[in-house]
């Protein structure tokens, strides 16, 4: 902490920043660095969960900017200059609303529910590195983690709809686990392919893996990252995180036209928390998609330096990309959508992850 | 042991997909359905009995009013009923701008049932470019009418007046300055038939862009093919008509069959699907855009050239000139009689139906010689379609029902009346 803070802080604050650790020092003793390690991680979760807010907030606001330019209309303009105000007044009017809660509905079930689609969003974002020192929680098995995390989204929208007492939202939410439960094991066995070819769980050290190889020697480290030699899993990949978080084609779960959604019955915060829990998931796929297949923070080209500036831009491609496609296909149905999970992308993954354990082991292997 | 039941889930008539208030009962197995049990009646106007206590012409503004998403095609099987029974003949120019505005509001009808059916099955985008169209042919109906919507525009003996020389243009306002109005006022700066023909000749590549964004999109088509299947014996015996009916094979249109106004001048061709699934009855109705489309071209080329009344001048049906009625007596006294007690239609009864963008929409009229019908009764396509929706739906998911009823293109104005 002080190291990082002697660098960001400007040079005649330093002389009180060591004079306040001494005084710790004195004061608290030998629990005094414990102490320190455990302000700045409260501090670093404080940050990085405010920016997650703030980029959820302004995310809904470009998606209905850029649908709106898809769908030749304007999008909101009205809240402030170009419209930018619009997020924050959404939020305050959801939260000035009250929260309803249906006759018959089984109330803390039903309050907690949100708590529970929000919450793993938020949590997983612990292991998420933004560059190989930036990171809360520096552990091992971070892909273990967050596959686990994103699985527990799932109860949430699962007490949501059975808790509401509503049939269409008891049906939504009996999609949606059925839908989540299916793609989880596509995505977890592309997963296990990226896993396979780094040697590791740890995200920091997946993402320095794709730094090397012929082509970034060559300078163009684009072509060494995942999503070229692993192209089957980066598409099984992309689909699976438009299914898990039930965007747009696959969003039958809330499907607004058929069942209206497992949070039919919801009102004002509890709402705007599922809402939050959509976006963030979105956010969090695409940072996942960007670190494992994108190559994170490594710089695409050679002559350019690493930064996190390149994991936002590969962030904001693959929103974009979530985006785009809401605005041009229509929404699958249940059926369908559980053969192309169970009956197309499951089998290729098995498949896949069979021919890359024997690329691996052959002479022809890339990833030494 | 206690067996397993079905539950019903109330579908309606406040739900997203259910096209103004259609209320379904369904019951399902799972995501099955296995009944649907479609309510009606909660729209209901009671447009006929309303019509037997208002004079003959009164009652065209109330058929805007019915499929209130092709408002001049009720207006014209109205006025034809009356035409029919009191032998006027229409003068011939008129008989064309009633072709005309009969198949821009087919256009205007199937760009609202593409933009729908897109929205129900979730492809969300076409609602809006859909409706990008829609504005430019709502702005005819209100340079020939003065409301977008419900024109009144028919008249028994013709149409209200004769196609204006302006369009209605764009002001500049808050949020659009001048050079953006400009820009949008630029075809509207000639006639009508101007405007028109600017918009004939961009039409079709608009309906190929609607068209690649749906036809070969493989979600769509798992949607749509082999979803509500009707085959061509069960169609005609359960009353369907219009692109339903075609959409299973069955070549029927009353433009053709019974052509009525200047339809057996014009050339233009009728397409029927094969399998009739809801993926045919799409296909049909695009390419019925497309030949409405040609039906309004050859209307634009002969108005052009062909100027003459529009407005038949039988003075007991229609009301005389302004200025001979100012000068004339006998002309005084009829615009007098029309203003007050209104025409009086002779004894006797018709029925008149025409190709309605849904099917075949139908008035039945009876008159005792009155000012008043004695009687009306609506022949609405839509009502005979939903009444197949339990058969159409039954063993599909309810995604499926939600597709069904975007591809029956339920307006609920005609369906309650």
């Amino acid at each position: 902490m002080v190291e990082t803070l002697q660098q960001l802080l400007p040079g005649f604050l330093i002389p009180y920043l060591n004079m306040g650790m001494q005084l710790g020092q004195n004061f608290f003793g030998s629990l005094w660095p414990d102490l320190v390690i455990a302000v700045w991680t409260v501090v670093k979760v404080v940050i990085v969960i405010s920016i997650l807010l703030f980029c959820v907030a302004y995310m809904t606001f470009a998606e209905r900017k850029v649908i709106g330019w898809m769908q030749v209309r304007i999008g909101p303009n009205r809240v402030g200059p170009w419209g930018l105000i619009q997020p924050i007044a959404d939020g305050l009017k959801l939260m000035l609303k009250e929260v309803i809660i249906p006759y018959g509905a089984d109330q803390k079930v039903f309050l907690l529910a949100p708590v529970f689609a929000f919450a793993p969003a938020l949590a997983a974002w612990a292991v998420i590195p933004f560059n190989p020192t930036l990171v809360l929680a520096n552990v091992n098995a971070s892909l273990l983690y967050i596959l686990a995390m994103t699985s527990i989204s799932v109860y949430g929208i699962m007490l949501a709809g059975w808790s509401s007492n509503s049939k269409y939202a008891f049906l939504g939410g009996m999609r949606s686990a059925a839908q989540l439960i299916s793609y989880e094991v596509a995505m977890g066995l592309a997963l296990v392919v990226v896993m396979m070819v780094s040697n590791s769980l740890n995200l920091g050290t997946i993402v320095e893996g794709q730094g090397q190889g012929r082509f970034a020697d060559m300078g163009l480290g684009f072509l060494s990252w995942n999503w070229l030699s692993l192209l089957p899993m980066f598409v099984v990949y992309m689909v699976c995180i438009v299914a898990e978080t039930n965007r747009a084609p696959f969003d039958m779960a809330e499907g607004e036209s058929e069942i209206v959604g497992f949070h039919v019955e919801y009102s004002g915060m509890a709402f705007a928390v599922f809402q939050l829990a959509e976006y963030g998931a979105v956010i969090l796929c695409s940072t996942i998609a960007s670190l494992i297949f994108l190559g994170g923070w490594l710089s695409p080209v050679g002559f350019l330096p690493d930064s996190i500036f390149w994991l936002f831009a590969k962030m904001s491609a693959i929103i974009f990309f979530f985006f785009w496609i809401r605005a041009t296909f229509p929404r699958f149905r249940y059926d369908q959508i559980m053969r192309l999970g169970w009956k197309v992308f499951i089998p290729v993954c098995l498949i896949w992850l069979v021919v890359v354990g024997c690329w691996m082991m052959s002479p022809l292997n890339i990833w030494k | 042991m206690p067996d397993i039941q079905n539950y019903t889930l109330n579908f309606g008539p406040q739900h997203p997909a259910a096209h103004g208030v259609l209320r379904m009962i369904l019951e399902l197995d799972g995501e099955v359905v296995t009944r649907a049990d479609p309510h009606i009646g909660m729209l209901h106007r009671a447009t006929e009995k309303l019509a037997e206590n208002r004079t003959w012409i009164q009652s065209v503004p109330y058929m805007d009013r019915l499929d209130y998403m092709s408002m001049m095609c009720n207006e014209h099987a109205y006025c034809m009923a009356i035409e029919r029974l009191a032998g006027i003949d229409v003068p011939i120019r008129a008989q064309y701008i009633r072709v005309m505005f009969d198949e821009i509001t087919r256009v205007l009808n199937h760009l609202l049932w593409i933009g729908a059916h897109g929205l129900d099955v979730g492809a969300m985008t076409m609602m809006l470019y859909a409706m990008r169209e829609r504005e430019d042919l709502v702005d005819c109906y209100e340079a020939v009418s003065g409301a977008r919507w419900h024109a009144a525009y028919y008249r028994p003996g013709g149409v209200y007046r004769d196609l204006p020389d302006s369009m209605p243009k764009y002001k500049a306002s808050k949020w659009k300055n001048a050079a953006q109005v400009n820009k949008l006022n630029e075809t509207r700066s000639g006639s009508l038939l101007d405007f028109l023909d600017d918009f004939v000749g961009r039409f079709p590549k608009i309906v190929d862009e609607y068209e690649t964004l749906l036809t070969d999109n493989r979600i769509w088509k798992q949607r749509l093919v082999d979803v509500g299947v009707v085959t061509p014996e069960r169609a005609m015996q359960l009353g369907f008509t219009g692109p339903m009916l075609r959409g299973s094979g069955i070549a029927w249109d009353l433009r053709k069959k019974q052509p009525y106004e200047v339809y057996d001048r014009i050339d233009f061709d009728i397409p029927v699907g094969t399998t009739g699934d809801c993926y045919d009855r799409y296909l049909v109705r695009v390419e019925e855009m497309r030949q409405s489309n040609r039906i309004i071209k050859q209307c634009i080329d002969w108005l052009r050239v062909n100027p003459g009344p529009v407005i038949t001048d039988n003075y007991k049906f229609a009301p005389p000139p302004r200025e001979s009625m100012k000068s004339n007596m006998e002309e005084l006294i009829h615009h007098f009689k029309l203003c007050t007690e209104g025409m009086h239609v002779p004894a006797g009864q018709v029925y008149s139906a025409i190709e309605h963008p849904k099917g075949e929409f139908g008035i039945y009229a009876i008159s005792d010689g009155a000012n008043k019908p004695y009687r009306l009764k609506i022949r609405s396509p839509g009502y005979v379609h939903l009444s197949a929706l339990d058969e159409m739906t039954r063993g599909h998911m309810i995604a499926d029902v939600v597709t069904m009823v975007g591809t029956i293109d339920i307006v609920f104005g005609e369906i309650d009346r």
